[in-house]
């Protein structure tokens, strides 16, 4: 079966981003498939690489970053979320002028219409937020 | 076209699980996950009200979330089921839909 | 592409947190998808599409007049939760003329806005196929 799992709230604040990485992982060890994983609201936190959690903590960029690259997953940010956030890719963050990026590896940046496509896409659409 | 209900707040301090109960259908399965999942509990002020919706519903809760809480299963009212992630997907999966109550 | 049922369930008062803004900015982006669009104002989501709006107190911009765009963009079925608009001491009147206009009508226009009972929302809500909830 097709996911596609939305992600509305930020690492560590609120626990909807663990709790999505783990579905995510079941989904996949189940053997399902998912398409895209859409992080919205403060969900595009999650993308940041230049958070430094105490080391006896998780690091919930990382893992999603990980997890990403071991399953070629599409993740994307919400570029209209981001922007109101501070979260810029190298390409965005020279569009609008800034001097830095911070985007983890894993990640990209499109649009909200990827959210819908997925969910279209999909036979499920699951959301996790506050 | 049954639905999962995701629930993540406590019914102690907001009032989605109430709004969700108020909403489900009969042969519709609800999932409790993070704070959620101490309303699986016996013995509350709230177990009386879902008690009334599981007579036509199935009820579940993610069981590392409710043991985070210091809550053990043997506390639970009588016909819960205690899933871990991989059930979570299941039940996804076997659901035409899902809804969060967020 | 296929079509399908896509509920957006808004169960949370404006300006408070970002959720209501940030839901109306996907259903914006969705109308360009064609696909099948429903709005759900349940719990203190009704206080999204009160009328009278006014944020010169607080800094922030009103975006109430947004939700009366959406019958432009064929966004025409807006569901609110009659239970939700009498606990709060509400009534139809206390929310916007959300409009939309029927070109197979001669474009007259004709009311989004449905008020439902609790028990016609469920029915609502069950016959979707995606649930975006903020």
């Amino acid at each position: 079966m097709i996911f596609t799992v939305m992600v509305n709230e930020g690492p560590y604040q609120h626990q909807s981003s663990d709790s999505a990485l783990a579905f995510t992982r079941a989904a996949l060890a189940e053997g399902h498939t998912i398409f895209r994983v859409f992080f919205y609201n403060d969900g595009v936190n999650n993308g940041t690489r230049l958070a430094v959690p105490p080391k006896d903590d998780r690091e919930l960029q990382k893992e999603w970053s990980a997890l990403a690259k071991e399953h070629d997953l599409d993740m994307v940010i919400c570029i209209a979320a981001a922007q109101r956030r501070g979260l810029m890719d190298a390409s965005e963050a020279e569009r609008q002028g800034l001097d830095a990026n911070n985007i983890i590896d894993g990640f990209h940046i499109s649009g909200l219409g990827q959210l819908i496509e997925g969910s279209i896409q999909s036979d499920r659409t699951v959301v996790f937020g506050d | 076209m049954a639905m999962l209900h995701i629930v993540n707040k406590s019914p102690f301090e907001r009032v989605a699980f109430e709004s969700c109960l108020r909403y489900v259908k009969a042969g519709d399965s609800i999932l409790m996950i993070e704070d959620a999942s101490v309303g699986a509990i016996e013995g509350t002020k709230f177990a009386d009200q879902l008690k009334a919706a599981m007579a036509d519903t199935s009820v579940y809760v993610l069981g590392g979330d409710l043991a985070a809480r210091g809550m053990s299963e043997d506390r639970m009212i009588e016909g819960i089921k205690s899933v871990d992630y991989a059930g979570f997907v299941e039940l996804v999966a076997d659901n035409e839909k899902t809804q969060s109550w967020v | 592409m296929a079509t399908k049922k896509f509920m957006y369930v808004n169960r949370k008062a404006p300006y408070g947190t970002v959720y209501a803004l940030e839901a109306l900015e996907v259903v914006l982006i969705a109308a360009a998808f064609e696909q099948d669009i429903s709005l759900a104002f349940i719990d203190d989501g009704v206080y999204q599409i009160a009328k009278g709006q006014n944020t010169d107190g607080i800094g922030m911009k009103n975006f109430s007049a947004t939700y009366k765009a959406l019958g432009d963009y064929d966004i025409n079925k807006i569901f609110v939760e009659k239970e939700s608009l009498d606990e709060r001491g509400m009534t139809a009147d206390d929310l916007m003329d959300l409009v939309w206009e029927d070109e197979d009508d001669d474009w007259a226009e004709k009311p989004s806005i449905k008020i439902v009972s609790r028990a016609e929302m469920a029915d609502v809500l069950a016959d979707q196929d995606v649930h975006y909830s903020f």
